[in-house]
């Protein structure tokens, strides 16, 4: 008998959880409980395919338990984080260019006339926790599909990566774990391996750096894409075909929906040793071709629905996909790679490059005409009905029904407590070790050569950035093309000169006040975006978290969702898709490794033609630097204070609706051709931002301190404060006047002028606080990162 | 009167779109066609003027880059491609195009049947995607490459790029005048301190021994106009058309006497 059943109808509390740890179901008792009186109501007994069908389902992984849960955040009932603060953002700006908003695989928004852009963020730690190359191959993978499925072609994938600092002395290396160095090329190699294959450019990213991330590394994948908005379709109906395209099923990736849903330990590290997957990229290739000729076909759009196989499966896939419907499916019609896999094991196998598609009688023929051109594997594995519920059958026997009303309106929903601690007000910073120095040379080097600072061109070299000639604005900017970028401009179609802008914000070393941490990460993947060009902008919410259930955990998540919906409300910015990834903790047996409160925020913006795009580098010299916005006392959380060990300190705050104004006296700014260079000021404040400049331009600047817009009065905390809202700009001579009146009303201040005698010289009333060779400044910056 | 191009794709095939689009710029009539339809006959490549193996990952490069592609060429599809070479149509090979067109032994010696050189992996055991610089040689009969500026800038983005042959191979390509480009410094100097892969003498490029067939490394076709180039923002005074274009524009003129 290969398939199992299990009289969950008669089972004790202890049978259950007995069951739980057998199966690893990963279940909760209350929906172990409510599983059971679903049986009782039933009168029958379980099979496995049907308790596997709920433990992937109601997986956090795949069912994002934790936000739709019911909070009590001290007298607040939340009800359901994403209903009531990321959705509700959307829901009241209500903008007509936002197309499909969370409902599909991707969000989708208006391109122009005819086209329409989707955007996806996936991320995939714990199985990159386990196997580096293929959790974070598979990751690009998973992204891909995720744009494909709403039947776009993927044309752009960024990637934001958090590890331990690469340099961690062998000493301090638990003895199972990776050093980050090794995690770091693995991850790259994955990352290039699929996306360079599969031909999408790798265009927009961030690597950052934090010993709480060694156990637990964080990979996010996304992907940007391009669809025709009349060839969008999702409109499954009785009698369609259901069909199974591309890789075989094998055992990679069985119940690693589970295994995402749960903390790290060493023993889920062996027990689930098998849920990560094993990637393909040339499988994918053919399955996005085959699916873009389907969807381009003469008769309109063969299929009636397609989307990705990812967590959970057949079973998570099939039941999502006919929610409202039914369908009968037979498990022996699936092509295998493992010829003796178990019925639940086809069912849930997460094995990678799959898509289920749904498609009328009448298309069927020209559809597997396609398939076979293109060299993919598909098979009719059911049939949709109207039933309500998905019955599976393996060889004729019964293998399973589940009723999909019960699984997705009849779920136990989780009721969680959140510590609504207020988070106190953050001690003044003992920075005495800084301000008792005569100048910042050092402090400006030992800033550029951090990792989280430094370089990157050693990964982004190995990425392919420019296939698809689309990628107008590169990573690497500059006279020698080692500068980093804020976004990246893609073209995507070749006949018009409309460009799509991608740009990202976030920094852990906030989430000492998750509220402001929400907040500056918002503020930054936005001007990012603003700096290069970009405007009606769409966010991403990517959030990786601790372990939820402890509730000042939770309560942190609380405050950085309510910080999302200030941020999008006041910014006018909605939320068109979003990613959710908790229980991010290594427990050694006696210590929780918890990682920071990790948010990052992609931004995807347009610009209505790319041949007014801007770079960060510095143009000529003679030209004057401008800065704009205000410099307040913000170094909590700053890198100034990370490396000196500095605690305490204000973290950066937003005030969104004078930033809204910088931003679009900047947009406009950059319409008129007034801005030569611009960059925001992030990590390291203006004193690095500066220094990049300097960089991408092979120039020297002088400036001067005393002008810039602040209450300040210590020089190291000018040069150095995180405040959002910040650009440094290049003006050239002769434009200063139209300029300033272009952005008037605005803090703005000219500070100083490009030199050519490559010296960076910041002055504060006669002393030069910093006074530093373009090549000492290079050498710093261009510190090996491995 | 626009030649027809034919864009030869097969799985893991990645720059098939932006080709077609450089071919359309030139002037030429370009079909992205599945290898498999050359290999069931649907599509036959004497209906075509011109042929391009765009760049890509060919079969996942699996056993070597451009291998299973180039086998496929040299076992299914060898006496098309034979009469198409002969006949003089133009035949532009990049990136994993060059690496098919060597490994079927089309490249260097279009008529010897028989590999003679190779593209192996990088010195550097990693891709690379970056802008070089590349002094044409003008002596070279390839007839793509007629009235090339004496030095060109393109990206290259392969981890399998580094030319390896034997030293006969190499005195042949010499005295036959078939290395086309080679990497250098912006001013042409060539050595190795512009050399991204560890290529023997620098070659990027070659031609075989009628100049109608170009091998080429570096990406034409991610290079056609000004807003491609990747310091395009510091730079008032660049010419719109880029430095790629012009080998398609060579390409089309070449394969309209055949159309």
């Amino acid at each position: 008998m290969r398939i199992k059943s299990y009289p969950i109808h008669k089972f004790t509390n202890k049978d259950l959880i007995k069951l739980n740890e057998e199966l690893s179901l990963a279940l909760s008792l209350e929906e172990l409980l409510a599983i059971r009186s679903y049986y009782q109501k039933e009168g029958r007994s379980a099979t496995d395919v049907e308790l596997y069908t709920f433990s992937q389902v109601w997986s956090e992984h795949c069912f994002h338990k934790t936000f739709k849960a019911k909070i009590k955040f001290g007298d607040e009932e939340i009800e359901g984080l994403f209903k009531t603060f990321i959705e509700r953002a959307t829901r009241e700006l209500n903008k007509d260019w936002c197309l499909r908003v969370f409902e599909d695989n991707a969000g989708i928004i208006e391109f122009d006339d005819e086209f329409a852009i989707a955007v996806k963020v996936e991320t995939h730690n714990h199985p990159t926790a386990l196997d580096p190359f293929s959790g974070a191959h598979t990751g690009v993978g998973g992204v891909y599909r995720d744009i494909i499925g709403v039947g776009a072609r993927p044309i752009a994938t960024m990637d934001y990566l958090f590890f331990a600092y690469p340099n961690l002395s062998y000493n301090d290396l638990p003895y199972d774990a990776y050093h980050p160095k090794v995690m770091l090329k693995k991850v790259v190699a994955g990352i290039a391996d699929y996306g360079n294959k599969v031909g999408v450019p790798t265009v927009n990213g961030c690597i950052q750096f934090n010993n709480a991330y060694l156990r637990n590394p964080l990979v996010f994948a996304g992907s940007v894409g391009l669809l025709p908005k009349k060839k969008y379709i999702r409109n499954p109906k009785p009698g369609h075909n259901i069909i199974l395209l591309g890789g075989k099923t094998g055992r990679d990736g069985i119940k690693g929906a589970s295994f995402a849903s749960l903390s790290l330990t060493k023993a889920a590290e062996s027990k689930f040793y098998a849920a990560v997957q094993i990637g393909n990229p040339i499988e994918e290739k053919k399955i996005i071709e085959a699916i873009i000729k389907a969807r381009d076909h003469e008769k309109g759009p063969l299929y009636s629905l397609v989307t990705d196989l990812g967590g959970g499966g057949l079973a998570v896939a099939v039941c999502e996909s006919f929610k409202d419907l039914g369908a009968d499916i037979f498990l022996e019609k699936i092509s295998l790679k493992h010829l003796d896999m178990d019925p639940w094991e086809i069912w849930i196998s997460e094995s990678q490059e799959r898509m289920l598609l749904c498609v009328p009688e009448e298309n069927l023929e020209e559809i597997f005409e396609i398939f076979e051109e293109e060299g993919c594997e598909a098979s009719i594995i059911g049939e949709v009905n109207s039933s309500k519920k998905v019955s599976i059958k393996y060889k004729g026997e019964y293998a399973g029904e589940i009723s999909l009303d019960f699984l997705f309106k009849e779920y136990p929903r989780l009721t969680l407590k959140a510590s609504s601690r207020i988070f106190k007000r953050p001690e003044p910073p003992n920075d005495s070790i800084i301000a008792n120095m005569n100048n910042y040379n050092d402090v400006l080097l030992n800033l550029l050569s951090d990792p989280n600072v430094s370089s990157k061109e050693w990964v982004i070299r190995q990425y392919d950035h420019e296939v698809g000639a689309r990628t107008i604005i590169k990573p690497l900017q500059g006279v020698n093309l080692d500068a980093p970028g804020d976004a990246a401009v893609i073209k995507p179609l070749y006949n018009s000169w409309k460009g799509i802008v991608i740009s990202n914000g976030g920094n852990p070393n906030y989430s000492i006040d998750p509220y402001r941490m929400a907040l500056s990460a918002i503020d930054e993947a936005i001007r990012n975006n603003v700096a290069c060009g970009g405007r009606r902008i769409a966010l991403l919410d990517n959030f990786c978290w601790g372990n939820p259930m402890i509730e000042e955990e939770l309560g942190k998540l609380v405050l950085a969702c309510k910080a999302c919906y200030e941020g999008a409300k006041s910014f006018d910015t909605p939320y068109i898709s979003g990613k959710d990834s908790l229980y991010n903790e290594f427990f050694d047996g006696k210590v929780r490794h918890e990682i920071p409160p990790t948010l990052m925020i992609t931004a995807v913006g347009v610009i209505p033609d790319v041949r007014k795009s801007v770079t960060m580098d510095f143009k000529r010299s003679g030209n004057y630097v401008y800065i704009i916005g205000f410099t307040s006392d913000e170094l909590g959380g700053s890198l100034l204070y990370k490396k000196y060990n500095i605690e305490g300190g204000e973290v950066p705050n937003v005030n969104p609706e004078r930033a809204k104004t910088i931003y679009e006296k900047i947009t406009r700014a950059i319409d008129r051709g007034l801005i030569r260079s611009c960059h925001d000021c992030s990590d390291g404040g203006l004193a690095v931002a500066i220094a990049e400049m300097c960089i991408g331009g092979n120039c020297g600047v002088e400036i001067n301190l005393d002008k810039v817009p602040t209450h300040l009065n210590k020089p190291y905390k000018i040069l150095f404060s995180e405040s959002n809202s910040r650009f440094i700009v290049e003006v050239a001579q002769g434009y200063e006047k139209e300029f300033e009146f272009s952005i008037r009303g605005i803090p703005f201040e000219k500070i100083g002028y490009v030199t050519s005698d490559k010296t960076l010289i910041f002055k504060s009333g006669n002393n030069e606080v910093i006074n530093l060779d373009l090549d000492e400044v290079i050498r710093a910056f261009k510190t090996s990162l491995i | 009167m626009r030649p027809r191009c034919l864009i030869l794709r097969a799985e893991g095939t990645n720059c098939d779109l932006e080709t077609a689009e450089a071919v359309r710029i030139a002037g030429g009539d370009p079909s992205i066609i599945h290898i498999n339809l050359l290999i069931k006959g649907k599509v036959n490549l004497e209906d075509y003027q011109m042929l391009v193996l765009p760049g890509g990952f060919s079969y996942a490069d699996s056993i070597s880059a451009g291998k299973i592609l180039g086998n496929i060429i040299k076992t299914i599809l060898r006496p098309q491609f034979k009469k198409f070479i002969e006949e003089g149509k133009p035949v532009l090979g990049i990136c994993n195009g060059f690496q098919a067109l060597l490994k079927s032994g089309f490249l260097p010696f279009s008529n010897e049947n028989s590999q003679h050189a190779t593209l192996s992996i990088n010195e550097s055991g990693l891709f690379i995607d970056k802008w070089v610089y590349l002094k044409y040689n003008s002596n070279t009969k390839c007839l793509l490459t007629k009235n090339s500026q004496n030095v060109i800038y393109l990206p290259i983005n392969h981890g399998e790029g580094r030319f390896v042959c034997s030293n006969s191979c190499l005195d042949r390509l010499i005295s036959n005048n078939q290395i086309v480009y080679q990497y250098s410094s912006i001013d042409g100097i060539v050595s190795n301190e512009f050399n991204p892969n560890g290529s023997l003498m620098n070659i990027a490029a070659i031609t075989n021994e009628y100049g109608n067939v170009l091998g080429i490394m570096p990406h034409p076709e991610k290079y056609v106009n000004k807003y491609l180039h990747p310091a395009w923002t510091r730079f008032q005074n660049l010419k719109e058309e880029g430095d790629g274009l012009f080998i398609y524009l060579n390409a089309v003129k070449l394969a309209k006497k055949f159309f």
